[in-house]
């Protein structure tokens, strides 16, 4: 037998989920619905600079439950890209690292993210 | 690019029950990574029954024992049994760690045991860590000074400048941490990963050295450096509690405090 034949040690398969990647894997999730969510948002604008009808159409799928549904996983990936994001900003200062530290700002990232998507969905339906 | 999951030749199969021979009472499974390059056949996973009352406490002590007493076959790689080689390090219990420090008793139920992760296995526990070494003897992990030693002494550093290298001196190059990344996992061909960065660091940041800068071109690389997303598998893994993530965004500071 050759090298070539050799297997690959399995890797996702067995490797226990960490806190640590689960994170990491999560802000990049985010940042990937970020990005959809931007496409919604310029949809948005062009049917506003378009006419009333056309927005009318916007404002029914976008304010249908499905839509609201989008909108507010769109909230929570903001907060949470943008808290992970801080965390990141530290990191390249080179602070934070002790396991102990990054454990507790990773964890009050997706808790922090979840409260202010609350907060701010209060305020929306409150002001509306 | 990533591959999630495993090619056809690496699917793990399921293999053969070696139950305890005496009937203790202290039974535990130890499930192991089996592939043998000579019989033909896809890996497997063999369950061993041990009685703890007659193993060891560490992992590494139930290895030898299964080597000794039921399977002969059973191959891995250990030498110093403290921690110190670096040779036993596998995949215990879902993380990577060394087997002559890694208690039995932390493992709760079945131990599950696998060769360090995304590697090419060798034969059962024994995975190819030339790519590893490649990509260490790329860094020149070596004191580099055009400064000629003094002629009857060593070169010195002040106690400051030693306090620099703790933290990093104590890597034992076991690549636990290298093969718990997922960015080295999916780019192991170009990035150098963690274990390899905290050696270069280690040199990076020695007073004695003065090829600093030749080392920072050497790493100023999309790939090279730059694969690292700090996602801190491998400090949360070190056996040996070191922090490689850190001295890897030490290196970044570095690359952008050079460019003034």
């Amino acid at each position: 037998m050759t090298t070539q034949d050799r297997p690959l040690s399995p890797h996702l398969q067995v490797y226990r989920w960490q806190w640590t990647m689960a994170y990491s894997i999560l802000h990049r999730a985010t940042g990937i619905a970020l990005g959809v969510g931007t496409l919604l948002l310029v949809w948005w604008l062009i049917a506003l600079a378009t006419g009333p009808e056309a927005f009318d159409t916007v404002q029914a799928v976008v304010g249908s439950f499905i839509g609201r549904l989008f909108l507010f996983g769109w909230t929570f990936a903001m907060f949470y890209h943008l808290g992970n994001g801080i965390r990141h900003l530290f990191w390249d200062a080179g602070k934070g690292f002790e396991l102990e530290i990054a454990a507790i700002t990773g964890h009050a990232v997706p808790v922090s993210a979840a409260v202010l998507t609350l907060i701010a969905w209060a305020i929306g339906y409150a002001v509306a | 690019m990533a591959e999630f999951s495993l090619p056809a030749n690496s699917k793990i199969g399921k293999g053969k029950s070696w139950p305890a021979k005496t009937g203790g009472k202290n039974i535990k499974k130890f499930n192991i990574y089996r592939w043998n390059p000579d019989d033909g056949k896809t890996p497997q996973v063999d369950t061993y029954e041990i009685d703890l009352d007659e193993c060891g406490p560490m992992v590494l002590d139930a290895l030898i024992k299964i080597k000794n007493e039921t399977d002969q076959t059973l191959t891995f790689r250990r030498s110093c049994r403290e921690g110190i080689c670096g040779s036993c390090a596998m995949n215990i219990d879902g993380t990577n760690t060394l087997a002559c420090t890694k208690f039995i008793d932390d493992v709760k139920e079945e131990v599950n045991i696998y060769p360090l992760p995304h590697m090419s296995v060798v034969k059962d526990l024994v995975p190819d860590l030339n790519n590893a070494y490649a990509q260490l003897a790329s860094v020149e992990p070596w004191l580099k000074s055009k400064t000629p030693p003094p002629p009857d002494k060593e070169r010195k550093q002040t106690p400051e400048d030693r306090r620099k290298l703790d933290g990093l001196y104590e890597c034992i190059l076991c690549f636990s941490c290298a093969t718990s990344c997922p960015s080295y996992w999916w780019n192991s061909d170009r990035y150098l990963g963690p274990a390899v960065l905290l050696q270069a660091y280690r040199w990076l940041i020695d007073s004695r050295d003065e090829a600093t800068g030749e080392r920072l071109d050497n790493l100023e690389d999309p790939f090279r450096l730059y694969r690292c997303h700090t996602i801190m598998n491998c400090s949360k893994t070190c056996p040996k509690g070191l922090n490689p993530a850190k001295a890897i965004a030490e290196i970044k500071k570095m690359m952008v405090a050079r460019q003034g």
